[in-house]
C-alpha cells in the first residue's frame, strides 16, 4: 500500500507540511517494501486550484492514504469520491516519525 | 437566480454502474439516474425509512426529499415499461465518510467504514478512537456538541466529560 505525506524538504528528516496544495514535496511510502519516494509538487506557486490539481497529482500514483496538516473542502471532496484515506496530523512530527508509526 | 441546490448526502454509493433489460428491441434509450434518487430509493423503500427520517440522513429537507423520490420513481417506472436502461451518474452530491480523533496519537482520520467494530485508528492502529458527525440521525446512540465550532461527538457509552479537540471547551 501506497502512502502519500507531505513534507517541508527532500529527506527524512524533514518536518510534515501543514498545508496539502500548496506543499513542497510529497513523499510517497510504500509500506511492503519500505521505500520512500519524493516528488516535488509543481503547484506550490499556482495562483488558484492548488489543492485539486495536486490532489490529481497524487491520486496519480495509487495511493490510499494521505497524510498532512489540513485538508481544504474541494481537496477532501475529490479524495472521498476516490475513497482515499486523509489523516490530518495534529503535532509537529517528521516524515520519519510518520513512517515508524506506520 | 435561483437559490443553489444544497449538497445531498449519499451514505453508499452502489458498487455498479446501472441496469439494463434482458431481450430489449430498442437499445440505444437510456435513463439516467442521478445518485440522490438512487440514494432515495435505498432509503425509502430497502431501509423502509419515514420520508422525515430518509431526508435528514441526505441532510435535505422533506419535501426536497419527496421529490427526488419521486423523481426516482418515475424514471423506474419509465424504464420498465419503455425497456430502457438505466445509468447511475450526477447529482449534486457528497459522499459521506466519518471522522475520527484518535486519542492515543491525537490524529484525525476519515474512513468510509460504516462497522464502527473494523475502525481503527489509521496510523498508529489504536482501536481507542472517538468518532464526529456532522448530522445527528441514530437513535442508539447519544451526541454531544462543542457550544463553539458545534462539532459532535458521537458516544456509544455515555462518558462524562470530553473536551472539543480545537476548542479545548467541554462537550455538552
Amino acid at each position: 500500500m501506497k502512502v502519500a505525506i507531505t513534507s517541508v524538504g527532500n529527506t527524512v528528516d524533514s518536518s510534515v507540511d501543514s498545508r496539502f496544495g500548496r506543499c513542497s514535496f510529497f513523499a510517497l511510502y510504500d509500506t511492503e517494501s519500505g521505500n520512500v519516494e519524493f516528488v516535488e509538487n509543481n503547484e506550490k506557486n499556482a495562483i488558484e486550484g492548488a489543492g485539486p490539481a495536486a490532489a490529481q497529482f497524487v491520486a496519480s500514483f495509487g495511493v490510499q492514504k494521505v497524510i498532512s496538516g489540513e485538508f481544504g473542502q474541494k481537496v477532501k471532496a475529490i479524495f472521498d469520491q476516490l475513497k482515499i484515506q486523509l489523516i490530518v496530523i495534529q503535532d509537529e512530527k517528521t516524515v520519519a516519525d510518520i513512517i515508524k508509526m506506520l | 437566480m435561483v437559490r443553489p441546490k444544497r449538497n445531498r448526502r449519499i451514505y453508499i454509493s452502489p458498487d455498479f454502474k446501472g441496469f439494463s433489460p434482458i431481450g430489449a428491441i430498442n437499445k440505444s434509450s437510456v435513463v439516467i439516474m442521478s445518485f440522490d434518487e438512487y440514494e432515495a430509493i435505498r432509503l425509502a423503500d430497502y431501509e423502509l425509512l419515514h420520508q422525515k427520517d430518509a431526508a435528514l440522513r441526505m441532510s435535505i429537507s422533506r419535501p426536497t426529499f419527496s421529490r427526488i423520490y419521486e423523481s426516482a420513481r418515475r424514471k423506474v417506472a419509465q424504464a420498465f415499461v419503455t425497456g430502457a436502461s438505466i445509468v447511475f451518474e450526477g447529482g449534486k452530491i457528497y459522499f459521506d465518510s466519518n471522522w475520527f480523533l484518535c486519542e492515543d496519537c491525537n490524529a484525525w482520520f476519515n474512513s468510509h467504514e460504516h462497522d464502527v467494530s473494523k475502525i481503527y485508528c489509521a496510523l498508529c492502529e489504536s482501536k481507542k478512537t472517538l468518532r464526529f458527525s456532522d448530522i445527528e440521525f441514530e437513535s442508539d446512540t447519544s451526541y454531544l456538541s462543542c457550544p463553539k465550532c458545534k462539532r459532535t461527538a458521537c458516544l456509544k457509552e455515555k462518558k462524562q466529560k470530553i473536551a472539543c479537540p480545537d476548542c479545548k471547551i467541554e462537550l455538552q
